[in-house]
C-alpha cells in the first residue's frame, strides 16, 4: 500500500508526498491555477531537492492521461480478481469490424453476452462508463468485465462473428 | 480641457514608466514594489519631476487600490485553509506576532512617535509580504519543499491578523484611547469570526447573488458590493480595508477562484496607483535622516523573521537547511506594510511615511536576496527563546 501524504498549501494548492519502494522521495504540488510541480528529493536529506519539474495545465493533462489509461484497466483486472468468476478483458475494434463507426449500443454487448463495457480507451483518452450513443472507431479499445465465456462471445462479435 | 490633456498624458507616462520598472524588477528577480516606491518619490512632492494634475486622481484611485488589495487578500484563502493553518500553526502565528511586532513598537516609541504611530510601526514590522513571499517560493521552485506549508501557514495567519490589526489601528488613529481601540479590536474580532462562520454555512447565498455567466456582470456586482461594504465599514470607524477583506473572505471557494481571475488585472492597476500615491506623499528629503533608524529596524526585524520561520518549520520536523530557508523566505515586507503606513499617514501621522518607505524599500529588496543565498553551513541561527 502506497502511503500518500496530503498537505494543504494555503493560497497555492495541495502538496502530495510519497516515498517510493526504492526509497526515493517524491512531492507533487497541484496548484490552484492548474499547473503542477514535481520535485524529487535527496534520499538522505528530505530537505534537499534533486530537481523540480514545472508542468503547465496542458502538460499535466497529457501526463495524467498517459499514466491514467493503463492504470484504469489495471484496476479492473484487480477488481475481477476479487470476484470469483468475474473476468476483465481489453478488446480492440479492428478496421473492418462491423462496429467501426457505429454507436456502442449497437453491439448489444450487455443483452447478448452479459458483459459490461466499463471504459473506452481512444489513444490517450479514456471514456469511463461509455454510453450506448458513444460512436466506436477502429483502433478504440473497449475494457469489459463479464464471465469468461461472455468475454469470448464479445470478442467474436466485435470481430464480425455472430 | 487643457486639464484633461495633462491628466491623460501624465497618467499615460506614469503607467508606461511602471511597466518599464516592472520589467526591470522581473529581470533582476525582485519585487516591483520598491521600484514603484522609488519612482513615486521621484515624481512626488520635492522629487525630480513632480506630477501636477494627476495627483488628485491618483489619491482617489489609491483608496480603491487599498480596497481591492484587501478584497483580493480575502479571496486568497478559503475559511478551510484558515482553520487548518490555525490548528497546525496557531503557535507559530503567535511566535510571529510576539517576535516581529514589538521591535516596531519599541522603535516607534524610541523615535518619539505618539503611541498610535508606534502601534502602526509594530504592524509594519509584523506583516510579511504574502505577495512577495508566495512569488519567491514559486520562482525558486520551493513549493514542494517540506518547509513550505509552515511558511504559507504563517502568511495566512498574518493575513487573518490584518483583519484585527486594521480596525485596531483605525480606531486608535481616529483619536480613540486604548479602551476605545480595545473595543474596536473586540468588535472586529467578533465580526471576523461571525463572517467566517457564516461563510462556511451561508457563503453560497452570496455566491449566488453575485454569480453570472457574464464576467462583466460578476465584476460590476462584486466591485459595487465591495465598495458599499467598505464605505459602510469606514463610516462605522473601522477601516474600509477591513470591510473589503471580509467580503473577500465570505465568498464561497469555487466562486472565489473565478473572481480572482476576473479581478486580478483591475487590482494590479489600482494597487499600483496606491503605491504611487503613497510615494507621492513622501518627500525624498525626509528619508535621509530616518535612514539609519530604518536600516537598524530592518536588520533587527529580518533576524526576528528568520527566527519565526525557523520555529514554524521546526514544528513540522524540518531539518536545518529547510528551517533556514523558511526563515529567510519570510523576511520580505511589502504591500501590507505600505497599507498600514498609508492609513497612519492619512490619519495625520505624516512622520511615519518616510520611515515606512525606507523600511519597506530595504526589506522588499533584501528579503528576496537573502532568501536566494545558499544555506550557510556554519551559521546555525539559534532557536528563539519562545520556542
Amino acid at each position: 500500500m502506497v502511503d500518500l501524504e496530503e498537505t494543504l498549501l494555503p493560497g497555492v494548492g495541495v502538496r502530495y508526498g510519497l516515498t517510493t519502494r526504492d526509497g526515493d522521495r517524491l512531492a507533487v504540488v497541484v496548484r490552484r491555477e492548474g499547473g503542477v510541480e514535481v520535485a524529487v528529493y535527496d534520499r538522505r536529506d528530505p530537505d534537499r531537492t534533486r530537481g523540480v519539474i514545472r508542468l503547465d495545465a496542458d502538460e499535466t493533462g497529457v501526463l495524467a492521461e498517459l499514466l491514467g489509461a493503463p492504470r484504469l484497466t489495471q484496476r479492473f483486472v484487480d477488481l475481477s480478481r476479487e470476484v470469483p468468476g468475474l473476468e476483465s478483458g481489453r478488446f480492440t475494434v479492428r478496421p473492418g469490424s462491423p462496429f467501426d463507426g457505429r454507436p456502442l449500443g449497437e453491439t448489444r454487448a450487455r443483452t447478448l453476452t452479459g458483459c459490461s463495457i466499463v471504459a473506452l480507451v481512444r489513444a490517450a483518452d479514456v471514456v469511463p462508463s461509455p454510453g450506448p450513443a458513444d460512436v466506436l472507431h477502429a483502433g478504440d479499445v473497449l475494457v469489459a468485465i463479464g464471465s469468461a465465456s461472455g468475454l469470448g462471445q464479445l470478442a467474436a462479435r466485435l470481430d464480425g462473428g455472430s | 480641457m487643457h486639464d484633461t490633456e495633462a491628466l491623460l498624458v501624465e497618467l499615460g507616462l506614469l503607467f508606461l514608466g511602471l511597466a518599464a520598472l516592472g520589467l526591470l524588477a522581473r529581470r533582476l528577480d525582485l519585487s516591483p514594489i520598491p521600484f514603484v516606491l522609488v519612482a513615486a518619490l521621484a515624481v512626488g512632492e520635492g522629487g525630480l519631476a513632480p506630477l501636477g494634475t494627476a495627483t488628485p486622481f491618483l489619491e482617489a484611485a489609491a483608496e480603491i487600490g487599498v480596497v481591492l488589495l484587501l478584497l483580493a487578500l480575502g479571496l486568497e484563502f478559503s475559511p478551510d485553509e484558515l482553520f487548518t493553518s490555525l490548528r497546525h500553526h496557531g503557535r507559530s502565528g503567535l511566535v510571529d506576532l510576539l517576535l516581529n511586532a514589538p521591535p516596531g513598537l519599541v522603535a516607534g516609541l524610541l523615535l518619539g512617535l505618539p503611541w498610535q504611530g508606534a502601534l502602526a510601526l509594530a504592524g509594519i514590522t509584523y506583516i510579511s509580504s504574502s505577495g512577495i513571499v508566495a512569488r519567491l517560493l514559486a520562482d525558486l521552485g520551493r513549493l514542494a519543499n517540506r518547509e513550505t506549508p509552515a511558511v504559507l501557514s504563517v502568511l495566512v495567519l498574518e493575513d487573518l491578523a490584518m483583519a484585527l490589526v486594521l480596525p485596531l489601528l483605525a480606531v486608535a488613529l481616529a483619536g480613540g484611547g486604548p479602551v476605545a481601540a480595545g473595543g474596536g479590536l473586540a468588535l472586529a474580532a467578533g465580526t471576523v469570526v461571525l463572517v467566517l462562520a457564516a461563510a462556511r454555512r451561508h457563503g453560497h447565498h452570496l455566491g449566488r447573488l453575485l454569480t453570472s455567466p457574464d464576467d462583466e456582470q460578476v465584476l460590476l456586482r462584486l466591485v459595487g458590493l465591495t465598495l458599499l461594504v467598505a464605505g459602510a465599514a469606514q463610516a462605522l470607524g473601522v477601516s474600509a480595508a477591513v470591510g473589503a477583506f471580509l467580503v473577500g473572505l465570505a465568498l464561497p471557494t469555487p466562486f472565489a477562484e473565478r473572481v480572482r481571475r476576473i479581478l486580478t488585472p483591475l487590482r494590479d492597476l489600482f494597487a499600483a496607483t496606491f503605491f504611487v500615491a503613497f510615494g507621492l506623499a513622501t518627500d525624498p528629503a525626509d528619508i535621509v535622516p530616518v535612514l539609519p533608524a530604518a536600516l537598524l529596524l530592518a536588520a533587527v526585524t529580518a533576524a526576528t523573521k528568520v527566527a519565526t520561520g525557523w520555529y514554524a518549520a521546526g514544528r513540522d520536523g524540518v531539518g536545518t537547511p529547510g528551517r533556514w530557508r523558511a526563515g529567510t523566505a519570510l523576511v520580505a515586507r511589502g504591500e501590507f506594510s505600505v497599507v498600514i503606513a498609508g492609513l497612519a499617514v492619512a490619519a495625520g501621522l505624516p512622520e511615519l511615511g518616510p520611515l515606512a518607505t525606507a523600511y519597506v524599500l530595504v526589506l522588499a529588496v533584501a528579503g528576496p536576496l537573502l532568501a536566494r543565498l545558499p544555506v550557510p553551513r556554519l551559521a546555525r541561527p539559534e532557536r528563539p527563546a519562545t520556542a
